[in-house]
């Protein structure tokens, strides 16, 4: 990947004279040139960027489009694994791909407060840089506003993501059918656990990294391994426990899962027991669920796994008549229990 | 994994589970004294396996349930102030007070932070001096240590900008309430091992003596749990009512002499209100005078607080044990985590939201086909609590 140069200004009044953001980036003068110019430009160049017009224009192959937008607000910017940027890439990839498109373009929005070190700045359009081409999508168009010291945290990012669903796709979360079965891309948690462990200062034998990674290469290795796919669904904010829900709920079916059937990593299993939270509720940024007619579930999971992101491929559960709208976990003691969605955040126990 | 892993084993479980079964000659009524029992149960689905052997009730042990509402009031005003940031356990934050929450204070401005321990809110008050610094120290004698060193330490460094409000709660007390409570239906006692890690066991023995109850130390893992249910029931079938150690690996008989020392140095014992249930005599801890420089309720003079309960919550016969979570009117109706009326359905711990959370199945009364085991249980379940497929009804499960 190339590195920015920041030794190679042409500018003769480069970023370097404010070394960190000031309102006047966002003012759309000379300073919001600057940093296109120097920033942004080399960063994500192509061609649709370079353009600099008021829209992107783009070429749609045939198929029905899909387009998705999210916002990004972690904090801190920076967490074990990643940062800001490459997680606003990836959400917005994911979210195409798990929908069945292949995703064509990226518009990114940027919302900084003054006094954000360039250098900061820097470093996550370098990460976005990256995990956009990984991804293989093009960031085509974007924005950048400036607000007052005290009115942000650090950097916002809004993207939006286009892509094309091909001919024959059809997925959707109310489509889950009773015998169906569930299948889980990896282990999960790792995402949730990295942020609180640098959010909290908590410190724990084994640095626990984020997930963050872009899944439309596995998305589109599985649908051409099982064309059948009835739904899939990428457990960010919520977990694999808000995900289930949803697809239960939309689907009018129930969802049974085997506790032990979860991949969970030790370290994160750890994190989890001493905060009192539970790793089905704990967000995942490179993790996907699939339903998929039980006859096929073996034969996509062998597929899955002949990708980096799908090692510990595995079924999960079933869809049932039973209960409908309802999660249950089996547990590894032959109890069953409910799995609901929390109503805001896991709130840490006391003891 | 160390300590996760080999205290879940199925295989022993199941093993246990049996030896439970084949011991009983009738069903006895067993109540696990803390929230983290209780979570523990229902979580890893414990009740329902045992339901033919044994009803475990759920008790008072969850401080985010006990703690009075009039505190939680005063921790709500203190927190208003605009010089204090208030630091809590998580779970507290959403408890409410007689008209709020500290979520909704917190959202209108006040500085309300999480922390995990009180070491965290006294390093806050070292690094902003120009702020108070206020740690709602609520728990049972399992976080009272930590409070202590808190203050000790505080008093140590000369820090004036940090306090505690404090509602310590303690457990031998409360099971002495309601093992002398006429309406009483306890026939066991599993104790909180924590708590004993911290004050030994002794304080137990004049207890069982008493009442003619057995006792039994636990930890809280599945395979712990199950083993002292095991004991308890082996004493209750032999008649006999003694003090068993069913978390050695743990708790030692004298606990630990260090923290009971410095307890002793900064508690005092006092009359403490245990929301929902009423006073107890002697059932918390409060600073001592010589520490009082750090109380919160001295320091801030956050006026009268007048507190209302709601009076649809029965939170206070769940938590003696007289009524079940979902046997309560308002259980999933008024009352859900999301419309919390009273404590008991927002702490992770707490009984009504471990019922609404994770014992759906049982209310529902239909036998789940995956697992006989369970299947059995939540038929046995059903039948002998008439009113379940009645508050499944009312509660709408399953739209």
């Amino acid at each position: 990947m190339s590195e920015l140069n920041w030794a190679n200004w042409t500018c003769p009044l480069p970023l370097r004279d404010y070394p960190q953001i000031v309102l006047g980036h966002g003012g759309g003068g000379k300073l919001s040139a600057e940093l296109v110019e120097h920033l942004f430009l080399p960063a994500f160049g192509n061609d649709t960027l370079a353009r600099l017009s008021d829209a992107a224009l783009l070429h749609a192959p045939p198929g029905r489009l899909a387009m998705t937008t999210d916002s990004f607000v972690v904090r801190p910017l920076f967490f074990p694994g990643g940062c800001i940027g490459d997680l606003a890439v990836n959400g917005t990839v994911n979210d195409l791909a798990v929908s069945g498109a292949e995703p064509l373009a990226l518009s990114v929005s940027f919302i900084l407060e003054e006094g954000l070190p360039l250098a900061q700045l820097g470093q996550i359009v370098q990460a976005m840089a990256e995990a956009a081409r990984a991804a293989g999508v093009p960031i085509v168009t974007g924005d950048t506003k400036v607000v007052e010291r005290g009115h942000g945290d650090g950097c916002y990012i809004t993207t939006t993501g286009l892509g094309v669903v091909g001919p024959g796709v059809d997925l959707g979360p109310d489509r889950a059918r009773p015998g169906d079965a569930v299948v889980l891309s990896g282990s999960i948690g790792d995402h949730g656990v990295a942020i609180l462990s640098v959010r909290e200062g908590l410190e724990f034998e084994t640095v626990i990294t984020s997930d963050t990674a872009a899944l439309n290469g596995l998305t589109t290795l599985m649908l051409r391994a099982c064309p059948r796919i009835r739904a899939m669904r990428d457990p960010t904010r919520g977990g694999l426990a808000a995900t289930l829900n949803e697809l239960a709920t939309r689907s009018g079916v129930g969802i049974v899962i085997d506790e032990d059937a979860v991949p969970v990593d030790a370290p994160v299993r750890g994190a989890c027991e001493l905060l009192g939270l539970d790793p089905l509720l704990v967000a995942n940024e490179g993790k996907l669920v699939a339903v998929v007619p039980a006859a096929d579930a073996p034969g996509l999971v062998a597929a899955m796994r002949t990708h980096p992101l799908g090692e510990r491929a595995c079924i999960i559960g079933t869809v049932t008549e039973q209960w409908p709208g309802l999660v249950v976990v089996r547990t590894a003691l032959g109890g069953q229990r409910v799995v609901t969605l929390p109503v805001g955040e896991q709130l840490p126990r006391i003891c | 994994m160390k300590y996760l892993t080999e205290f879940r084993d199925g295989k022993l479980a199941s093993k246990l589970a049996e030896q439970i079964r084949r011991s009983v000659t009738r069903r006895w009524t067993i109540m696990e004294v803390c929230g983290g029992q209780t979570h523990s149960l229902i979580r890893h689905g414990i009740d329902q396996i045992l339901a033919e052997s044994v009803e475990l009730i759920h008790g008072p042990g969850c401080p985010v349930c006990v703690t009075p509402i009039e505190l939680i009031d005063r921790a709500l005003a203190i927190a208003a102030l605009p010089e204090v940031t208030l630091c809590s356990f998580g779970d507290m934050l959403r408890v409410p007070g007689s008209a709020t929450d500290l979520f909704a204070v917190k959202s209108r401005g006040a500085d309300v932070r999480v922390v995990y321990s009180p070491l965290d809110a006294l390093r806050l008050a070292r690094e902003q001096p120009a702020r108070q610094v206020v740690f709602f120290g609520v728990g049972f004698e399992t976080t009272a240590p930590a409070n202590a060193m808190a203050i000790v330490q505080a008093k140590r460094l000369g820090l004036r900008n940090f306090s505690m409000l404090v509602s310590h709660v303690l457990v031998p007390p409360a099971i002495e309430a309601i093992a002398a409570s006429p309406t009483n239906r306890v026939q066991a006692f599993l104790a909180a091992g924590h708590v004993c890690t911290v004050m030994g066991i002794e304080q137990y023995l004049p207890l069982a003596q008493r009442y003619r109850l057995p006792i039994v130390i636990a930890g809280f893992e599945p395979l712990d749990l199950l083993e002292a249910i095991r004991r308890a029931v082996v004493q209750l079938e032999a008649g006999r009512a003694e003090v068993e150690n069913a978390y050695a690996r743990v708790v030692e008989p004298r606990g630990n002499r260090t923290a009971q020392a410095m307890l002793a140095e900064v508690f005092e014992p006092t009359d403490r209100t245990w929301r929902g249930i009423g006073m107890i005599p002697q059932s918390g801890w409060r600073l001592r005078p010589a520490y009082r420089d750090f109380d919160a309720e001295y320091r801030f003079a956050v006026g009268a607080i007048r507190s209302t309960e709601s009076p649809l919550c029965k939170s206070g016969e769940v938590l003696q044990g007289l009524l079940k979570p979902h046997q309560c009117p308002a259980f999933g109706q008024q009352c859900t985590p999301r419309t919390p009326l009273g404590a008991t359905m927002v702490s992770s711990e707490g009984a009504c939201a471990a019922y609404f959370n994770y014992g759906r199945l049982v209310q529902l009364g239909t036998p789940p086909a995956t697992a006989s085991t369970a299947a059995t249980a939540a038929t046995a379940s059903a039948a002998t609590n008439p009113r379940s497929s009645e508050v499944a009804k009312v509660t709408g499960v399953g739209r």
